[in-house]
């Protein structure tokens, strides 16, 4: 570390704290929809498939709105995503502008496969009407891939942050000798990748089964609800065991990769062997933990499988070098929240599995509903939890000991950061709380028009429903008569 | 040489979204001007229709272009982004208000929510692309240098707002062109009439906007407005001029749907005649493109992962325009969605 950028770590500018927030306000409103772009679109198929292939009406509406709400989704991830990618430059100009190059591949390809994405799920969504089902149907079939190239992007860069690597630093500090491949296979890739998608197909899956399971515990017992509970549910409850052991290899990995960031997850303060493991408790200033509970030796255990294995704490690098008692703090909370949650899916999984075993049949019992419409925001926390362990994990680094959050930051002053973020917020809470109203609207328009209620008088007489077949004639649009429009 | 490639890739980008992103923000630019709910509802029943399958494939540009910037000219995306924060930050907020009002208006049935969503949509089509433009003509005018901090100099000059207000002529020149020929597939002929007017006023836009544009010189600009005015820059300004008649010509005969080739001509070939001026800069006169270059391995890579993309993505984007324009495409009905 050179002495300018000692001097500069010192001085905290006052633009972070508001960069900070923003860039985490906006990652974590971006990463709720990621899961339904990632994986939406498989749970589709899957229930498309199963509606051709059975030729089973029910299986087929049901995809047809999950297109219809992966319409609206679909957008909303893409503007938030694009904000993301302007606060590259508008937060983190240092960080571009030193390690860009090095980095920047990922985006590359993950900017390539949005756009194989945005074009095919286009085609999707609007080819139900007059492509023929199976040119339809195998159109959609390269989405999940190009969701999961996209996903490959983000992660590198992501992983890159944690353990970059695949450059030697010049003279001026800046780097030379890029090698592509491994700035983009980084030790932490493979981890996070794979922990990263499971957890995406994981959360659609309970989200959607969630929204049916409401349904049925309000009485819609129908095939309807039983299929559209059933396919992205066993999706999920498949995939629930194998992210446990994904979740134990990557914490392990974090051990081996990024001990400093390992140390503040759970909370070791001095290196040593026969660490204890605590569940929550809050880290001190002097490195003591007050509150929650202590189980001897179990750290250890947990990251080398021994009593013996030899743990490095908090207190093994200069206090500027690593998380602060409060960071450390909240990356442990998002720890123990994420595998708190991860353990007790696992038991809801085996729920399933055990009626469906015995009985070939979903669980009678309310309470598995009930845990089942909760397991879907319980899996958003999750997602959310990881995120935080991750990037709080790794303060003071923005790029892990090669340059710290402070050297990246934007000179825009720190009021002009507040204002725009107040702005962001704000836009944020209304275009959300439309998303969700806009859903809640669809949902309710579907279940009385199921209900044999007619669609005329759920829709208000001034509804004007411009939005019916793609006229070819003129005369099939609204107020062709008048022609309202035209020049006068 | 990598970085010169490179260069063009990322100029081609920019090029791609001023006419893929140009006609969806002016199709906004026309609704927002389209009068009230009941005498502007054909002409945004045809915006909305016209616009649907491909606004989100036309903002994958934008990505795009950001991502070679950051990759292939680090020092150039942090110079340009620290010192035109503010036109940024606001063009950032105007897109998401753009997207998440269009993507809402559909599927909201209340007039007055609908009028809302309008709004926000057909308000922020009209900012976006302002600032886009004046963040174009920040760098043009000579004011930006690595190191420059945000100031409001930087981009409220002549040039900037000259370049902004450009950027929105040629959205609405580009959008009633596409929405003159939209209109005739469709089968609304009395649209027809509708937007081509609208065309040829924004053909007029153009047209005294760029002239004003070359006419007024800043001292700042000398650079590239002397490439605008002589040697490749000066052939390139011309050719636009000459597409952009050919498009006001074609738009009065019957073959108005080949003035969608023409527009996007105008548009490309402005984009080009202001990359050639500022040869050999990034950022006239103080990055060229040489200094601004990243590490070579990575750009090498990128010209890579371009060409491989080309070639998965190019016949998808054929066929999605291609289903587009022949009408396969159409949004889920009601009846779709209910038993
Ligand atoms: C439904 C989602 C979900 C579930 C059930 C789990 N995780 Fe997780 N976890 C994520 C979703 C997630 C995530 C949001 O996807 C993260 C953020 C970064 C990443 O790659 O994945 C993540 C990150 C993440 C990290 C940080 C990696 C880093 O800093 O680089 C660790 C150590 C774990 N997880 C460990 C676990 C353990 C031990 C679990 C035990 C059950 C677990 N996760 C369940
Ligand atoms: C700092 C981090 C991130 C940035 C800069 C970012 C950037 C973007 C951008 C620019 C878009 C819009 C693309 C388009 O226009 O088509 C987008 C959407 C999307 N992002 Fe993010 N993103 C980030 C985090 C993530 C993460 C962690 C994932 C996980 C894979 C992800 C997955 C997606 C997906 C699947 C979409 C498509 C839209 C959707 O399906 O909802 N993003 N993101
Ligand atoms: C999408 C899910 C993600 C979430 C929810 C998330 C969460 C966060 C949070 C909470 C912070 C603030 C940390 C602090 O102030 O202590 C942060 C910072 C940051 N994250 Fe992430 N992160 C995500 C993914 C990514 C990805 C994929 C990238 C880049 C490829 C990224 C880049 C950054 C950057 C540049 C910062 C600012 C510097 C810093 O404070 O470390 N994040 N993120």
């Amino acid at each position: 570390m050179n002495a300018a950028a000692a001097l500069l770590a010192d001085s905290t500018p006052g633009q972070l704290l508001p960069a900070r927030e923003m860039m985490a306000f906006t990652l974590a409103s971006h990463i709720m929809l990621v899961p339904f772009g990632v994986a939406l679109p498989f749970v589709t198929l899957v229930m498309h498939y199963r509606g051709m292939r059975k030729n089973d009406p029910v299986a087929l509406l049901l995809a047809r709105r999950w297109s219809a709400v992966m319409a609206v989704q679909f957008a909303i991830g893409i503007v938030t995503g694009t904000v993301l990618s302007f606060e590259f430059g508008l937060l983190w100009p240092g960080m571009m502008g030193r390690w860009g190059d090095v980095f920047g591949l990922g985006f590359g390809v993950e900017a390539w496969a949005f756009f194989l994405e945005a074009i095919l799920i286009a085609i999707y969504l609007y080819g139900w009407r007059r492509l023929k089902p199976r040119t339809h149907f195998w159109l959609g079939v390269p989405l999940p891939l190009a969701a999961l190239m996209g996903a490959f992007g983000i992660i590198a860069a992501n992983s890159w942050m944690n353990t970059p690597q695949g450059f030697t630093l010049g003279a001026d500090g800046n780097p030379v000798d890029v090698t592509v491949r491994q700035a983009v296979f980084t030790p932490m890739f493979g981890p996070e990748y794979w922990h990263f998608v499971v957890a995406m197909f994981l959360t659609a899956g309970y989200v959607v089964a969630g929204v049916y399971a409401v349904g049925w515990l309000r009485g819609r017992r129908d095939r309807y609800h039983r299929l559209g509970f059933t396919v992205p549910f066993t999706v999920a409850a498949i995939l629930t065991p194998l992210q446990f052991f994904l979740g134990d290899n990557i914490a392990r990995q974090v051990f081996q990769k990024q001990p400093i960031k390992f140390a503040a997850t759970e909370l070791v303060w001095n290196t040593g062997t026969h660490v204890p493991e605590y569940l929550f408790g809050r880290l001190q200033e002097d490195g003591t933990v007050k509150g929650g509970l202590k189980f001897p030796q179990l750290d250890s255990i947990l990251a080398g499988f021994s009593p013996d294995t030899q743990v490095t704490g908090l207190s093994s690098v200069p206090a500027a070098d690593r998380p602060t008692a409060t960071q450390a703090t909240i990356a442990h909370w998002a720890f123990d929240i994420m595998a708190t949650i991860g353990s007790v899916l696992i038991l809801l999984a085996l729920w399933y599995a055990w009626c469906w075993w015995r009985r070939r049949d979903l669980p009678a019992s309310r309470w598995f509903f009930r845990s089942a419409a909760v397991a879907g925001v319980a899996s958003v926390i999750t997602v959310e939890c990881g995120w935080i362990t991750t990037e709080v994990g790794r303060q003071p680094w923005i790029v892990y000991q090669n340059m710290r959050v402070s050297e990246a930051v934007t000179p825009t002053a720190a009021a002009s950061l507040w204002t725009m973020f107040g702005i962001v917020a704000a836009v944020y809470v209304l275009i959300f709380g439309a998303f969700l109203t806009v859903l809640l609207k669809m949902r309710t328009r579907w279940r009385l028009a199921g209900s044999g209620a007619a669609a005329a008088s759920v829709d208000p007489p001034e509804t004007d429903t411009p939005y019916g077949p793609r006229a070819e004639h003129a005369a099939a649009a609204p107020g062709a008569g008048g022609a309202p429009g035209s020049e006068s | 040489m990598t970085a010169v490639v490179v260069a063009w890739i990322l100029l081609i980008a920019i090029a791609a979204y001023a006419c893929g992103g140009g006609v969806d923000y002016g199709a906004g630019f026309w609704d927002l001007l389209a009068g009230g709910a009941e005498r502007g509802r054909r002409p945004r029943w045809l915006i909305d229709h016209a616009m649907a399958p491909v606004w989100e494939v036309n903002n994958v540009w934008l990505i795009f272009v950001l991502v070679l910037m950051w990759t292939g000219f680090p020092v150039f995306f942090q110079t340009v982004f620290t010192a035109l924060w503010l036109p940024l930050a606001l063009a950032a907020v105007g897109m998401v208000l753009r997207g998440a009002g269009f993507a809402l208006r559909k599927p909201t049935k209340r007039l007055a929510q609908r009028r809302i969503y309008g709004a926000v949509f057909a308000i922020s089509s009209l900012v976006t692309p302002f600032f886009f433009g004046t963040v174009v003509g920040g760098v043009a005018s000579g004011r930006v240098a690595p190191g420059t901090t945000a100031s409001a100099d930087v981009w409220a000059n002549t040039t900037s707002i000259l370049t902004g207000l450009l950027a929105v002529a040629a959205t609405a020149l580009l959008g009633a062109v596409f929405l003159t020929a939209d209109a005739r597939r469709f089968g609304a002929d009395d649209l027809v009439g509708y937007f081509r007017l609208r065309a040829w006023i924004g053909c007029a836009m153009v047209v005294a906007v760029g002239v004003i544009g070359l006419s007024v010189t800043d001292p700042h600009t000398s650079y590239v407005h002397h490439g605008l005015t002589h040697g490749p820059g000066l052939f390139l300004v011309i050719a636009a001029a000459v597409a952009l008649a050919v498009t006001a010509g074609l738009l009065a005969g019957p073959a108005a749907g080949y003035a969608r080739y023409s527009s996007v001509a105008v548009v490309a070939l402005s984009v080009a005649a202001w990359g050639v001026a500022q040869r050999p800069y990034l950022v006239p006169t103080s990055l060229t493109v040489q200094q601004g270059a990243g590490a070579s391995a990575p750009l090498q890579w990128m010209i890579i992962v371009a060409a491989v993309a080309l070639v998965l993505i190019g016949p998808a984007v054929v066929l999605l325009y291609r289903l587009d324009t022949h009408g396969v495409l159409e949004p889920l009905t009601d009846e779709d969605v209910t038993e």
